[in-house]
């Protein structure tokens, strides 16, 4: 037990945290990866793209999760309600970012592999793309510690995961089960936080080595 | 559904009044800018002082990385439950609330103003000790106008996350835009709670063109020329 | 615990995926075959949900225990939300069955409804709940809405009636869940009725507790809060009459989606309310509430002991 609530529960929510939070996080990349090379590739479609989806931020979580199931056809208990919801919230902030990540990539780099006869594609996927990955990861960073944030909202609606730990709480007048649920929010944030960071500076091994140098 | 969000949004009765949304739109900014203000008088000093003095960045980092971890409905009930014995009226519900989002709002503008003061090129720092400033001059005359740009990009920022998140307000009994997602929802009435999003979105956009404005304004017109060269 | 249930359901579903990529739970799949084929001596399966209020909790943990005490394979989604929400919630299959309360539900399905003794009320709901949907049998137990004042405002105004807010109204700030805004018994009920018209109603939605708290702490000075409720004891709360019988019967009940009943589920719960009544719902809500027990073992307690 911990602040009232049995070890066994935190993890059953915790794993239920981690499946709502990180797989839109992924799916947002997934999605976010396509638009945000077009807006690198056609300029002129950077403004509205990056304006359009930073506008699906400014959606209320709750009003998301509610509204969803009337327009998806979901049951309003559906986990995909969510799932949806957190997806849109991440491709609203790491579109953005996979324009500034693929944007960065010094335009002699890109006339060097031109020139060494890589087609479109493959620059984008052997160049560009391994280039961009800092970029990406600082944003996938913020992403998926909001994303952990935001999905805690989803107990207002009966979904659950560790919010469902503050509406029990407070429904009993415990601030036990607040504290758990917002120690292993923060604790999830920051693991997933350092794990991308990691992930980073193993898919950019050359950037050690110009420090190394 | 979509036309009846459109019936809600257009109907006069909609707007007006004491629950209507011009009034809870004035709530939802009042409440919005309180916070922003608090946040900004503690991320900016801070922010200030680590940019300048290169000192606790690290901790900085780490500390607004962890901020923002904190789920702010887990806050907002502890909040409201340490607090709601110990104060009277409105303010019992409007502090936890502003809590909240002074919290959500700490990182962006901390993280904002210290990379603002970091970014400043070096030479014109140089040139600054050069003709004699002291290091307070250099912080007010030539780091903080300089690093405004990214500064205010910053308020932006937690002001658009801010004015989307002051609607979980309407849960903890005060009023503000949060009232037609909560209140649409108990009584089933989703154009209300639809038409309210709308109105959110709105709001957030619209702040964010002003203070988009503002930011035009405040920045030195030296910066932008030599942006652009 | 209950949610252990889901979680592990959910992980056995997802585990299952990858390990036969039919996308079906293995042991879901086998239930279904035998169901298909030997019928019979076969329990079922059942999704018990609940509102979001700690005594709905706790019926619905009791209904799960009894019914999975009956050999039914349950599972349980809680603290759903508000009865608008669940109620859609049931009908779209997401739950099978909650506890329910006849007036409100009642109220719910035909806010014309005058209808306020257990009789009436129960009949006025069989009439006007739609074809998918159907009540058991009601129980003793009782969980009224009720307005509520501290006991110093009720000796200041010399409240003992709803009715005896009618000259102070004016002055007094209403607070309850938003949906007593808006319900035909809510609000307005209370103009037309009793004749009051508060200063203002503050729309309290983070649940009971924070109603029982605003309340104690002078940011409302009269609430809408559920008679069974603990705290109105702890804090010496007085719960006004209502003579005219605004608040119509609440005597708690199964609400259950029709194709999901069979004789076993119906069998079980109509024991259950059989066993309920207003004191002993009470009395565990004062374990649940004041004592901070897990509603699932005061849920299982009370099972053992009187099933």
């Amino acid at each position: 037990m911990i602040g009232g609530v049995a070890w066994s529960t935190v993890g059953d929510l915790l794993l239920r945290h981690i499946y709502l939070a990180g797989v839109p996080l992924l799916l947002g990349l997934l999605i976010s990866l396509p638009l945000g090379w077009l807006a690198t590739r056609y300029r002129w479609l950077a403004p509205p793209m990056i304006a359009g989806t930073g506008l699906l931020y400014t959606i209320p979580s709750l009003a998301l999760f509610i509204l969803l199931p009337l327009l998806l056809g979901t049951r309003v208990l559906d986990d995909a309600n969510v799932l949806v919801a957190m997806t849109l919230y991440s491709v609203a902030l790491l579109t953005r970012t996979v324009a500034d990540g693929l944007g960065s990539v010094p335009g002699a780099t890109r006339q060097a592999a031109t020139a060494m006869g890589y087609g479109e594609l493959r620059r984008t996927f052997v160049v560009d793309l391994p280039l961009a990955v800092p970029v990406i990861t600082a944003g996938l960073r913020v992403a998926a510690v909001s994303n952990v944030s935001i999905v805690s909202v989803a107990a207002l609606i009966g979904v659950s995961q560790l919010g469902q730990l503050f509406t029990e709480g407070f429904n009993r007048n415990d601030m036990g089960p607040i504290f758990v649920g917002i120690g292993a929010c923060v604790v999830l944030a920051l693991v997933l936080d350092a794990g991308i960071a990691l992930l980073s500076r193993v898919l950019t091994p050359w950037l050690r080595a110009g420090v190394a140098r | 559904m979509i036309s009846l969000t459109w019936q809600w949004l257009v109907d006069p009765a909609t707007w007006t009044g004491p629950g209507g949304i011009i009034s809870q739109s004035i709530t939802h900014l009042r409440i919005s800018l309180v916070a922003l203000l608090l946040a900004a008088l503690v991320a900016v000093p801070v922010g200030l002082f680590i940019g300048h003095t290169g000192r606790g960045r690290w901790l900085a980092i780490n500390l607004a990385g962890a901020f923002r971890a904190i789920p702010s409905l887990g806050v907002l009930f502890v909040a409201t439950l340490l607090l709601l014995p110990r104060l009277s009226g409105n303010l019992a519900f409007e502090l936890p609330v502003v809590l909240v989002l002074v919290l959500l709002a700490v990182p962006p503008v901390l993280s904002g103003t210290y990379a603002g003061v970091e970014a400043v090129d070096p030479a014109a720092r140089d040139a600054a000790r050069g003709v004699g400033m002291t290091e307070a001059q250099i912080l007010w005359q030539v780091e903080l106008p300089a690093a405004l740009p990214l500064l205010l990009s910053g308020l932006r920022s937690a002001m658009l996350q801010i004015i989307a998140t002051a609607t979980i307000a309407a849960i903890v009994g005060i009023g503000g835009l949060g009232r037609y997602l909560i209140d649409g929802q108990a009584s089933r009435q989703y154009e209300v709670m639809a038409g309210g999003a709308i109105v959110v979105a709105l709001l957030a956009l619209l702040v964010d063109l002003v203070m988009a404005g503002l930011q035009r304004l405040v920045v030195s017109p030296g910066l932008v020329v030599a942006k652009e060269h | 615990m209950r949610r252990t249930a889901v979680i592990t359901l959910a992980l056995s579903a997802t585990l299952g995926l990858a390990a036969c990529g039919g996308g079906e739970d293995p042991m879901d799949t086998g239930g279904d075959s035998d169901a298909g084929a030997s019928g019979g001596d076969d329990a079922g399966s059942i999704t018990i949900g609940s509102a979001n209020f700690p005594e709905n909790e706790l019926l619905a943990e009791i209904y799960a225990a009894a019914l999975s005490d009956a050999g039914v394979d349950v599972d349980t989604q809680l603290n759903i939300g508000s009865r608008e929400a669940y109620i859609a919630g049931i009908q779209d299959g997401s739950i099978d069955a909650l506890p329910e309360y006849t007036g409100g539900l009642a109220t719910y399905l035909n806010p014309e409804i005058t209808a306020t003794s257990s009789e009436d009320v129960l009949a006025d709901l069989q009439e006007n709940l739609p074809d998918d949907l159907e009540v058991l049998e009601i129980s003793d137990a009782e969980d009224k809405d009720s307005l509520v004042v501290t006991s110093e405002t009720a000796e200041e105004l010399d409240l003992t009636t709803i009715g005896d807010l009618e000259e102070h109204a004016g002055d007094l700030t209403l607070g309850g869940p938003p949906e007593f805004e808006t319900r035909p018994n809510g609000v307005d009920g209370l103009q037309e009725v009793y004749g009051l018209e508060f200063a203002g109603f503050r729309s309290l939605a983070a649940g009971a507790n924070l109603t029982v708290q605003s309340l104690a702490n002078g940011q409302v000075d009269v609430a809408n809060i559920f008679t069974t409720n603990p705290a109105i004891e702890e804090n010496d709360f007085v719960v006004l009459e209502d003579p005219e019988s605004l608040f119509a019967a609440q005597n708690v009940v199964p609400l259950i989606r029709a194709d999901a009943v069979n004789p076993t589920i119906e069998e079980t719960l109509n024991e259950v309310s059989a066993a309920l009544n207003t004191e002993n719902l009470t009395s565990m809500m004062v374990q649940v509430q004041t004592e901070g027990q897990d509603p699932a073992e005061v849920a299982r307690e009370f099972v053992d002991e009187n099933l």
